[in-house]
């Protein structure tokens, strides 16, 4: 678009940009900001619990004033904020990608949980070969670990019409059992007095900037433009849109339903499974029958707020970051517990899925872009054999 | 109905200089419309016309910029459908809203269950009220027979009823005969005469212009949102209803010429199919179409040509039998191979199997092509010639749209039903296999798609019409076939036949007429 030397045509297609724009935002941007609202009058009401607190009406801005600066008020900050977000921009990615497909992927958590372990067999086995080596075969290994996770309820779908909201929880639970069992049995480090697998040695992803910012960033920020290509540019993601959007018109018009789902669930397993894999190559670097993660969920409610495009994915997951990263300070600073954040994170998820406000900002626009996830869910949610 | 409108008294509803502004269309402009006690109203109009906003502004989903509606003469401020309702006014949709898991009393009573208590409803009551206004209007309905059981006209039925239970006194119909067969919609027919005479007053919507002729006592015709004629069915015919909708003369009847078939070109021997549950739907069909003819298959509805059509375009294996196209033994074929060897496929159901509708024009028109050359390359698509051939395809198939990339959903029916056949029919085809390709469609579309039909035809295609609408079947087809429970029990030239003929054999499936007319079985 050059735009410049056609102002009118320029103009008109600036406002069906914005038009557009505001179409996509509205829904998200309200959530957000109804769900700080009401965590603003959930921090007044409980700071009048404690005894003898004064009653004070600017305890919320001084709290959120507190998240932001834990957030993005340094350097590190800004580091540590990008770490925890590269974790919700793959798996969401991965969630974001079955949701086009129609699926609703409730397995990020058993996915990432079989992906950390998968790179940790691979990294602490062959923990001192060169790193150049080691880190791409223990990331493939993750990223393995967490399709065939992926897989499972991708295959009883296509043949048997098993939903897989219901397989994907129950992989959740064999996934966590499977890791405790993995860590205190085979993959348990000989010397170690506790449940623990040995450590990644070289397979660890190197540090290339602040505390622990961490390879892994890198490969967050490639996946977002690889996954938005694959959907919008090649035949494959266009099948995956087209099964999600309608599959009955995909079957008749030749596609193969079966087969895309049991791939299009393979590849958000991996992607579920790489955020394991560059979390525990990048940060734990060993695996403890404990281990898990709140990444699981979490990148549901990212790919839901990101309406299931890449790019909204990686500012929801930023945001996500951001919020858990200045928790901290705002307990110091305001003494708003940090268990505030998941409330602010429930209630995004809960307007976000709310009618009223979709239906609000719904109205008169029926044009708006690709009709999101949300109605996805309603859809698949207890829908008929895939043939 | 022979009574003079005039004599039959004081209008029960009048809307008044209604208009409804969107943005960029005035969908109703300063529309007048009144509805005597006991009269039947049709609105005539194309898609898009207004109808549906004129009715949604009576039933109050949508608010008029200006006009004011009175009911008995005293005008009234509807505020939304539960203010209708409570004002007698009920609306029977053309997508039933009923819940096929629950029975029809539970579908009558939702929204005002009759309690027998606070706890629990009152099932006999409901049961009681149902049973007698069934009689009352001459109808058998189980009050206890789940929904989801009953037969599409026996839906259609427990939809009126409904509006009856609530009291209605002013019933809209939209577009009800949609979905029914000719003796549903006769039955139908009976039941709003009944009505009529009863006292209730009912605006029909359709665009069925024999129908409109046959049932109203007057016709309102709109055309972009205004009224532009009125006209008692005993003045006017079809062409002059036509033209008023359209806005120009148009062709009612396809002048479809003479056929020069050639060689056979689908060639199917005892082909066996069975249905989702595993019983056998069709059985033993035998069948040919040449190149260059249309052969049309009439039928009720659920007589096998859903699945007949689903294993010829490849989407049902058969359980035995042959499937031969140009010479070339085709059966249990993907339909992607069906596709590529030349078969085109216009579905029955546009929304459900023809189109995304939350996808672009451009996508939906490379809905079956989209992975070969031109539009990709390897794995990758080619949006610039995509967007190309979906532009000239636009343009040649005279589909109205603001541009490529608007959202099929956006489209009228019509243009919609555009753009499927724009993308089947673009290219060459050996076969098209067409499953009611006009149902729904306003008559300036069902023009527009005969003629596009008879052209290929005349440049070769073997043409297989499905259609429950047997004038479509008459007019369209070289030779006729009638599928009844899962077998064709006639084949003959549709010259030589007539509509009571087929309509026998397609209620009968010919036990007394078979011998007649089997005399040209392909």
């Amino acid at each position: 678009m050059s735009g410049r030397t056609e102002p009118p045509g320029g103009r008109r297609r600036l406002g069906s940009m914005l038009r557009t724009a505001w179409g996509v935002l509205a829904v998200p941007a309200a959530a957000i900001v109804l769900a700080l609202l009401v965590g603003a009058l959930v921090i007044i009401a409980s700071s009048t619990l404690v005894p003898n607190h004064p009653f004070d009406p600017t305890l919320p801005i001084t709290a959120y004033a507190a998240l932001a600066q834990g957030a993005f008020g340094s350097p590190n900050a800004v580091v540590e904020t990008i770490v925890l977000a590269t974790p919700l921009v793959l798996a969401g990615l991965g969630v974001g990608l079955g949701f086009k497909a129609g699926l609703f992927n409730i397995g990020a958590l058993g996915q990432f949980l079989m992906g950390a372990v998968g790179a940790v067999a691979i990294g602490s086995a062959l923990h001192d070969a060169p790193p150049i080596m080691v880190i791409p075969l223990a990331l493939l290994g993750g990223m393995l670990a967490g399709a065939f996770v992926g897989f499972i309820p991708g295959v009883l779908k296509a043949v048997s019409g098993a939903h897989e909201v219901v397989t994907t929880i129950m992989l959740n639970y064999v996934s966590l059992a499977m890791l405790s069992w993995l860590v205190s049995g085979p993959l348990r480090f000989p010397r170690s007095p506790q449940p623990v697998t040995g450590d990644v040695g070289n397979a660890a992803l190197p540090i290339l900037i602040g505390r622990d910012g961490h390879l892994g960033i890198i490969i967050a920020a490639l996946a977002v433009p690889l996954v938005w290509f694959l959907l919008y540019r090649t035949t494959l993601g266009f099948e995956i849109r087209a099964v999600g959007a309608n599959p009955d018109a995909a079957r008749y018009a030749g596609m193969k339903p079966r087969r895309l789902i049991m791939l299009t669930m393979s590849l958000a397993g991996m992607l579920a499974g790489l955020a394991g894999a560059s979390n525990l190559l990048g940060l734990n670097h060993q695996v403890t029958a404990t281990f898990s993660t709140t990444v699981g969920f979490d990148s549901i409610t990212v790919a839901l707020l990101g309406r299931s495009n890449p790019v909204g994915i990686l500012f929801a997951a930023l945001l996500f970051g951001a919020m858990r990263n200045g928790a901290g300070l705002m307990q110091i600073k305001a003494g708003v517990p940090v268990e505030l954040v998941d409330l602010v994170q429930a209630i995004i998820l809960l307007f976000l899925v709310a009618n009223p406000l979709r239906r609000y900002f719904r109205r008169g626009s029926a044009a708006s872009a690709d009709l999101g996830t949300p109605d996805t869910i309603a859809r698949t949610y207890g829908s008929e054999v895939v043939r | 109905m022979a009574s003079d409108p005039a004599s039959i008294g004081a209008p029960a509803l009048e809307m008044r200089g209604i208009t409804k502004r969107y943005p960029g269309v005035v969908a109703n402009d300063r529309i007048d419309l009144d509805l005597r006690a006991g009269e039947i109203h049709a609105l005539l109009g194309e898609n898009g016309a207004g109808k549906t906003t004129l009715m949604n502004v009576l039933y109050g989903l949508a608010r008029p910029d200006e006009g004011q509606i009175l009911i008995d003469g005293t005008p009234v401020h509807i505020a939304g459908p539960a203010d209708a309702i409570r004002r007698g006014i009920s609306m029977v949709h053309q997508h039933f809203m009923l819940v096929p898991v629950l029975t029809v009393a539970e579908n009558l009573v939702l929204g005002q269950e009759t309690m027998a208590n606070p706890v629990f409803l009152d099932r006999r009551e409901a049961a009681r009220r149902i049973r007698e206004l069934a009689a009352r209007f001459g109808f058998e309905l189980d009050p206890e027979a789940k929904v989801g059981s009953l037969s599409v006209g026996q839906q259609q039925r427990v939809e009126i009823l409904k509006a009856l239970y609530r009291e209605a006194r002013i019933l809209v119909l939209d577009e009800p005969t949609a979905v029914l067969t000719p003796q549903e919609t006769e039955e139908i027919f009976a039941l709003l005469r009944r009505l009529a005479t009863d006292g209730h007053s009912i605006v029909f919507i359709s665009h069925k212009l024999y129908e409109v002729l046959e049932i109203a006592d007057r016709i309102t015709v709109i055309r972009r949102g205004r009224v532009v004629g009125q006209r008692l069915p005993g003045a006017t015919d079809e062409a002059d209803l036509a033209e008023l909708m359209v806005g120009r003369a148009v062709q009612l009847t396809a002048d479809r010429g003479e056929s020069h078939p050639a060689g056979p070109m689908l060639d199917v021997q005892d082909l066996h199919v069975a249905d989702d549950r595993g019983s056998e739907v069709v059985r033993g069909v035998d069948l040919t179409v040449r190149a260059g003819e249309i052969l049309g298959i009439a039928g009720v509805a659920g007589n096998g040509q859903d699945e007949l059509v689903e294993a010829l375009i490849g989407l049902r294996r058969p359980r035995a039998g042959q499937v031969r196209l140009d010479g070339v033994e085709v059966t249990g074929r993907s339909p992607r191979n069906m596709n590529e060897a030349g078969v085109g496929y216009v579905p029955a159901d546009r929304h459900r199997f023809g189109l995304i509708l939350s996808f672009p024009l451009y996508d939906n028109l490379v809905l079956t092509s989209y992975h070969r050359s031109p539009y990709a390359h390897g794995p990758l698509r080619d949006d610039a010639a995509i967007l190309r051939t979906a532009e000239s395809a636009i343009e040649r198939f005279d589909v109205r749209t603001p541009s490529a990339t608007a959202l099929a959903g956006t489209l009228s029916g019509g243009n919609q039903q555009k753009v499927v056949v724009a993308r089947e029919f673009d290219r060459d085809l050996k076969l098209l296999i067409l499953d009611q390709p006009t149902r729904g469609l306003d008559v300036g579309s069902i023009e527009f798609i005969h003629r596009q039909i008879i052209a290929k035809r005349d440049a070769g295609a073997a043409v297989l019409l499905v259609s429950a609408e047997l004038d479509e079947v008459m007019e369209m087809s070289d030779r006729i076939a009638v599928m009844y429970r899962g077998r064709l029990v006639a084949v003959t030239d549709a010259r030589s036949t007539d509509k009571n003929a087929v309509g026998v054999l397609m209620a009968t499936g010919g036990r007394e007429a078979a011998s007649a007319m089997s005399g040209t079985q392909a």
